[in-house]
């Protein structure tokens, strides 16, 4: 008789959970700065959205590029719920108003993804693409429901406060949204481990192994979309509370574009890969946002990158150095690590300034030639900042080739030991 | 002695060419049946055609008494019909027990569900930790498919195969490209698993065969020219000039 081990109580996860909580909680209390309560309010309706997203990507093996359209109808619907109850047409808590966007998203799930999910691979990704355009599109033709260019706006503070919780206050809302991200984000973890999760994995290793043990794989990806198309839909209607207004944006192809960049970056093979995404992804188009014009060409360059060397996302980055840590073999990578950091901020920054002074050349080198970058002021139509730039920016990269020699040597010498080790 | 599998005129074609020509059948149940021929005889065709891989052109299949014809094979399967493959066909990125997990859930009853935790399922736990045990797998547990060895892969196979519980198991050259031991290992294993079930195999191997096998046919350019025991098949002066050739004398 084969015997069982059973886990009674994983303490580390409940430490890992604990943690994520916690952090949540008092972030707010922690970094005051204008922008951060609007930041954070932003990173955690988007980790819902990209944990979503990555119920079909990740655990199912479909490419989505429309997946805006079960946040954004959720959005929607819950816009037009909340000026319907603040109408008293019917009674219902704004703190429970994410439900009407979850369970319109999963209706347009059952409606679309029974379509969509017929086949995966490029089938899928191109009906989710010409999905998209459609709702897009309607969002246009129905501007009753859609409210056209302007949106649907609507107010979140209604009815009698209940312990002193109105939602006025943005702070109040972050934590209405801490406490779905938390409810979702165990949620969707512990979908992982059912045998629906399972098999969404089993049929996107092998869909034809999938069918010859019993199951019908358009159902299963069928299911894993409505599922998805479920907490997206409650993210949009967190977003729907978080701005007080819907727009045709919230069903867009820029929405769909960022959520699979987000996801992809923080590593789609991974359950907390997208919640490292989503982090990066609005930190920098906030923060970097806020200080350039070029903001999403920074962020198609770190895309670039991370599709070409790291397309397990930060989370393989992350996790690759987990052994090296537990063999105690890290201080082999201090060196080349440190090498690599400042050879490559030379780079960036070479990289920074021509990008930058090719924005101010191009807009404004006829009003205003003058300009400021790291502290320097600078004529962008003279040729030293120029020459200074290049120079950087290909010295960074000649010297950068070293460091990053430097760390694969570094590399090649731990996975030689590891392999020595479990040899012995 | 009730018939599990029946083919009755089952014809393939691909395009012009007619690969099965009107192939008659009967396995009854509890019987371990070899199909041989030479290459391109289409005996891989009749196993995608009889575990609904592939579409007939003609003719009819009955599992149990009851048409499959034109069924998609999860729903052949789910009638109690599971195959192996020629190319091994697991899952690579799970581990051993998570595959043979994967193929316990429908049969248990699991099907779709997401208000289960598979850590939970007791059922399927035990019965896929019986089953690795029984295919020898069991102390490479966690181990990811894919970097199984090529007879371990091919002994996973045969264990996803069964785990369902089905009464008519089809294996596509389960001893294909296996040194000798491993051979007769796997020939134990095919003969332990297949006990009291209805077994038909495509088989190169001749030791193998005339081992295991209660009865077997031979296909020769799509179709059976003889269906007998395994000595009729030996003497059989049609079989060894289409087929055996020099290995018969």
């Amino acid at each position: 008789m084969a015997k069982l081990k059973y886990r009674p109580i994983n303490l580390g996860r409940w430490l890992v959970w604990g943690g994520t909580a916690l952090v949540m909680i008092i972030l707010p209390l922690i970094l005051t700065a204008g922008f951060t309560l609007t930041l954070l309010s932003q990173i955690g309706v988007g980790i819902i959205f990209a944990l979503s997203y990555n119920m079909l990507l990740g655990q199912g093996g479909m490419l989505s590029f429309g997946h805006a359209v079960y946040s954004g109808l959720g959005a929607y619907f819950t816009v037009h719920a909340l000026n319907l109850i603040s109408q008293g047409a019917f009674h219902f808590p704004v703190t429970l108003a994410p439900i009407i966007g979850g369970l319109a998203g999963a209706t347009f799930g059952v409606i679309f993804g029974y379509v969509t999910t017929k086949k995966a691979g490029t089938t899928f990704a191109m009906i989710s693409l010409g999905i998209g355009e459609m709702v897009f599109a309607c969002s246009l033709m129905f501007a009753g429901f859609f409210g056209g260019e302007a949106g649907v706006s609507t107010n979140r503070v209604m009815g009698q406060s209940f312990l002193g919780i109105t939602y006025g206050p943005s702070i109040q809302v972050y934590y209405l949204i801490v406490g779905w991200a938390l409810v979702c984000m165990a949620a969707m973890y512990a979908w992982t481990q059912t045998p629906l999760g399972r098999m969404a994995n089993a049929v996107r290793d092998n869909p034809e192994r999938a069918e010859f043990v019993g199951y019908d794989t358009h159902m299963v990806r069928f299911l894993t979309l409505v599922l998805s198309g479920f907490f997206a839909g409650i993210a949009g209607g967190l977003s729907c509370i978080n701005y007080e207004i819907v727009t045709a944006e919230n069903v867009g192809a820029a929405a769909s574009g960022g959520v699979l960049i987000a996801t992809f970056i923080g590593g789609a093979g991974f359950f907390f890969g997208p919640i490292i995404g989503t982090i990066v992804f609005f930190t920098m188009v906030t923060a970097v946002g806020a200080m350039t014009k070029a903001w999403l060409f920074y962020l198609g360059l770190l895309f670039l990158i991370m599709v070409l060397y790291a397309p397990g996302g930060f989370a393989s980055l992350i996790l690759m150095h987990v052994p090296v840590i537990k063999a105690r073999l890290m201080r082999r990578l201090l060196l080349p690590y440190a090498a690599a950091l400042v050879t490559g901020a030379v780079l960036m920054a070479g990289l920074v300034s021509v990008v930058e002074m090719t924005y101010h050349f191009s807009l404004e080198a006829g009003t205003a030639p003058g300009m400021k970058l790291f502290g320097f002021a600078f004529n962008v139509t003279s040729a030293t900042p120029w020459t200074v730039a290049v120079g950087l920016l290909i010295g960074g990269f000649v010297i950068s080739r070293f460091a990053w020699a430097a760390v694969g040597r570094a590399w090649a010498d731990i996975v030689h030991i590891l392999q020595d080790r479990a040899v012995v | 002695m009730s018939t599990a599998i029946e083919l009755r005129g089952v014809t393939k074609r691909f395009g012009n060419t007619e690969i099965i020509r009107g192939v008659d059948l009967a396995v009854p149940r509890g019987e371990r049946h070899a199909i041989i021929g030479p290459n391109g005889a289409g005996k891989s065709t009749l196993f995608n055609l009889i575990s609904g891989r592939y579409p007939l052109s003609h003719g009819d299949i009955l599992l149990n008494g009851e048409s499959v014809s034109g069924l998609k094979p999860f729903q052949i399967n789910r009638k109690g019909l599971s195959r192996s493959f020629q190319v091994t066909n697991i899952f690579q990125r799970m581990s051993v027990f998570e595959n043979i997990r994967c193929a316990v859930l429908w049969t248990l009853g699991y099907k779709y569900s997401f208000w289960h935790r598979l850590g939970g399922l007791k059922d399927a736990n035990l019965h896929a930790e019986e089953v690795m045990e029984s295919i020898g797998l069991k102390a490479r547990r966690d181990t990811p498919a894919g970097v199984l060895s090529y007879a371990e892969q091919r002994a996973l196979e045969i264990g996803v195969t069964i785990a369902g519980g089905a009464e008519v198991i089809l294996l596509d050259e389960p001893t294909a490209g296996m040194s000798r031991t491993e051979t007769s290992d796997a020939v134990e294993l095919i003969r332990k698993v297949s006990q009291g079930k209805t077994l038909i195999m495509v088989e190169h191997d001749m030791g193998v065969v005339f081992d295991l096998a209660d009865k077997i046919s031979v296909l020769v350019y799509g179709e059976v020219i003889a269906s007998d025991v395994p000595d009729n098949i030996r003497g059989n002066k049609a079989v060894q000039e289409a087929y055996l050739g020099t290995e018969a004398h």
